[in-house]
């Protein structure tokens, strides 16, 4: 038989790709169907935050990161507001820290649905983005009654909250919390645990934890690769010491540490340890008042914090520098999609580009946040 | 007798036989408007809710609109979110390459006029409609999904009125 | 160990490489390093048995002053869980800093980012291309004194 010539192919996937979870392209060097080399080109959505901080006042910055990350918008408010805190020195009310980690851990649960649903998507099981979605809106209407908002909140004030919790939110949360617990086993059946779902993710995108930590990987991304590391635990921020639960890392249950299928089942695993914060957390929040320690005017002595926070994605932090004056002199935003996408070129070559897509889907990336 | 309600008043039915009589217009027009497909295509926060819509709560599907990934099947595009200088020749790409007849939707504050990146947002476009014409604009930041229901039930609106055989004619 | 003993064997090894201690400041304390040291000041951070800084955790550039631009280092250690602030002061009339992307491949991208938007070059870095804003943006944003362009290929840019 004759030699066959192969060439490598040079194609282009996005901006416009259903499978790039927004507005990103990935520059692709094919061999046949082998990735031989990808190349992220992001900043389709780079909307200029770091220059807006230094036009704005401090309080005004929330809504800006809000629109960071827009899947997870309460983590994204509460990393910029504690740096603030630390910075002033403001001791925030009990009730604030407890109605926060509850909003924060609603948050994860929310965000993790879509990454749920939309990695099913991408395998090609349309359904389970049906059913998440369904338990996502039950979400999205706690966060309603709270601050009038579905997505962008603007809800955690630096010392405070923009508005107190309802009547009946414990009620409302508790009822959830009955509703979403069953379903997780649902999920499992649905997508964890099917056999084309786990031979299409297991043993693809394999990431040594010595790359992931030297490439910055954090958050699920992390702990799949099988570091126990997790800032709640880690480094306690708030009141997370208070509370009981587990750091879920890959286990040698299916696939190979590292891969996409553990990427996966970490956040799986993560929204039963959220229920179970927010459990503990539900029937303890004290009285009080939400709005006692929020500031006048928010004026931070001039100084620099680098603040961190577990977000669903990982580690996002605000490095906040403040001149002393009402404008922030710099605010430079590590966000966790930014370093996991850049992880994507190490991980995905030698498979193929089927692979790839899921692969990408498994960092669950949100392209607001990389591009800023 | 779904259809023939939803055509119009002036529809003649004849007691016996399956025959009805309407314009052609009235009846390209219903079949347009109830299968508005979509382009699959999400910019930022708003495409979160867009998918919100389309998803089992809001259920989208039940006005025929479905997304598609490739611009040549669509019929209507929503700018869902921030458009920025980088990626609006993208858009208008897309866009031309939809067929005739084609609609857009601007959703959310940013892609009217650029929301809260109109001052300082030296990457973000400023509207949408400077680069491709827009049929309808619904407001919000992001809008929710009921808004973006009627603003898609406008662009139905909008279709119903429209005589393609009149264009027929005078090409 | 706590940073003046870092500070302390820091200037034991590399003697003028290093710049001031500077603590005091609310919340954070950082030590200064010369641009043309910081790879080697790392690659000492990272392997040095005693702090195993194995993580960067952020790499941000300021625009500090008329004259100045910095690069601040934000270090972690998952082994001995400990954090450090690097920075690296670098003149606006030829900002040169040497690239830490062979000690942690997390600086590629955060260098490309601090090169787009404040025109910090980094020596060393493979891929030193603008990544958020396109090839032909005109300036780096996120300097103090920056003027938007008017249009860019034919749209406006301000409002």
């Amino acid at each position: 038989m004759p030699e066959v010539r192969t060439e490598e192919m040079l194609i282009n996937m996005g901006p416009q790709h259903p499978s790039t979870h927004g507005v990103l392209r990935l520059f692709l060097t094919l061999e046949g169907e082998i990735v031989k080399d990808v190349r992220p080109y992001i900043g389709y959505l780079h909307r200029c935050f770091e220059k807006h901080t230094e036009a704005m006042t401090y309080p005004q910055v929330i809504p800006y990161t809000d629109r960071m990350d827009y899947l997870n918008s309460m983590s994204n408010e509460w990393s910029y507001v504690l740096g603030l805190e630390k910075l002033m020195g403001i001791e925030v009310p009990e009730r604030v820290e407890y109605i926060r980690v509850v909003m924060a851990e609603l948050q994860r649960i929310a965000s993790h649905l879509v990454a749920l649903g939309t990695y099913g998507n991408d395998a090609g099981a349309f359904t389970p983005f049906l059913y998440s979605f369904i338990d996502r809106e039950k979400v999205l209407e706690l966060f309603e009654i709270t601050c009038g908002a579905r997505l962008l909140y603007n809800y955690f004030w630096v010392g405070g909250l923009s508005h107190d919790i309802p009547a009946n939110f414990q009620s409302k949360v508790k009822a959830f919390i009955k509703e979403f617990e069953p379903n997780i086993k649902m999920y499992n059946d649905l997508l964890s645990y099917n056999k084309i779902f786990i031979e299409r993710t297991a043993n693809t995108g394999i990431l040594p934890l010595d790359v992931a930590i030297n490439a910055g990987a954090t958050g699920p991304i992390l702990r799949a690769s099988g570091l126990k590391y997790d800032l709640r635990k880690d480094e306690p921020y708030s009141i997370y010491h208070k509370f009981d639960f587990e750091i879920p890392v890959a286990e040698q249950e299916v696939g190979t540490v590292g891969d996409s299928w553990n990427r996966y089942m970490v956040r799986i695993k993560e929204m039963v340890q959220s229920l179970r914060i927010i459990e503990q957390a539900i029937d303890n929040i004290p009285e009080g008042d939400v709005s006692s320690a929020v500031p006048k005017r928010v004026k931070p002595p001039v100084g620099e914090i680098y603040s961190r926070t577990e977000t669903p994605k990982g580690e996002l932090g605000y490095y906040i520098i403040s001149d002393g004056s009402l404008n922030p002199y710099r605010v430079k935003a590590r966000s966790p999609s930014f370093v996991n996408l850049s992880i994507l070129p190490k991980i995905s070559k030698g498979h193929m580009m089927a692979d790839l897509v899921m692969i990408l889907g498994s960092l669950d990336i949100v392209l607001g946040c990389i591009d800023r | 007798m779904g259809i023939l309600n939803r055509l119009d008043s002036r529809i003649e039915q004849f007691e016996t036989g399956n025959l009805m009589i309407t314009s052609v217009d009235k009846l390209l027009n219903y079949a347009r408007l109830s299968s508005m497909w979509q382009m699959f295509f999400g910019l930022a926060c708003c495409a979160i809710e867009m998918m919100a819509t389309s998803a089992s709560h809001y259920d989208l599907d039940r006005f025929g609109i479905i997304p598609r990934p490739s611009p040549r099947h669509c019929d209507i595009i929503l700018i869902s979110g921030t458009v920025t200088l980088k990626m609006a020749s993208r858009i208008k790409r897309l866009y031309d390459q939809m067929p005739e007849p084609k609609y857009v939707l601007s959703m959310g504050s940013c892609s009217n006029c650029g929301g809260p990146y109109w001052e300082h947002g030296y990457h973000v476009l400023k509207g949408i409609d400077r680069i491709i014409p827009v049929d309808v604009y619904v407001p919000g930041c992001p809008p929710r999904p009921e808004a973006l229901l009627e603003g898609l039930l406008k662009v139905q609106e909008k279709i119903r009125t429209q005589s393609i055989a009149k264009q027929i004619k005078k090409a | 160990m706590d940073i003046n003993d870092v500070y302390n064997l820091l200037k034991k090894v590399f003697e003028d490489g290093i710049g001031e201690l500077k603590t005091g400041i609310p919340v954070e304390d950082c030590i200064y390093v010369e641009a043309g040291k910081i790879e080697a000041v790392c690659f000492f951070l990272r392997d040095e048995e005693r702090l195993q800084f194995d993580a960067l955790m952020c790499l941000s550039g300021v625009d500090k002053d008329k004259t100045t631009l910095t690069t601040v280092y934000h270090l972690y250690s998952y082994a001995l869980k400990h954090r450090l602030t690097i920075k690296v002061d670098v003149p606006k009339d030829n900002p040169v800093v040497q690239s830490v992307y062979q000690v942690w491949s997390t600086a590629e991208w955060h260098e490309r980012e601090s090169y787009d938007l404040l025109g910090i070059k980094y020596e060393g870095n493979p891929d030193l291309r603008r990544i958020l804003l396109p090839e032909d943006w005109e300036g780096h944003p996120l300097l103090k004194d920056y003027k938007v362009q008017e249009f860019y290929n034919g749209m406006k840019v301000p409002y």
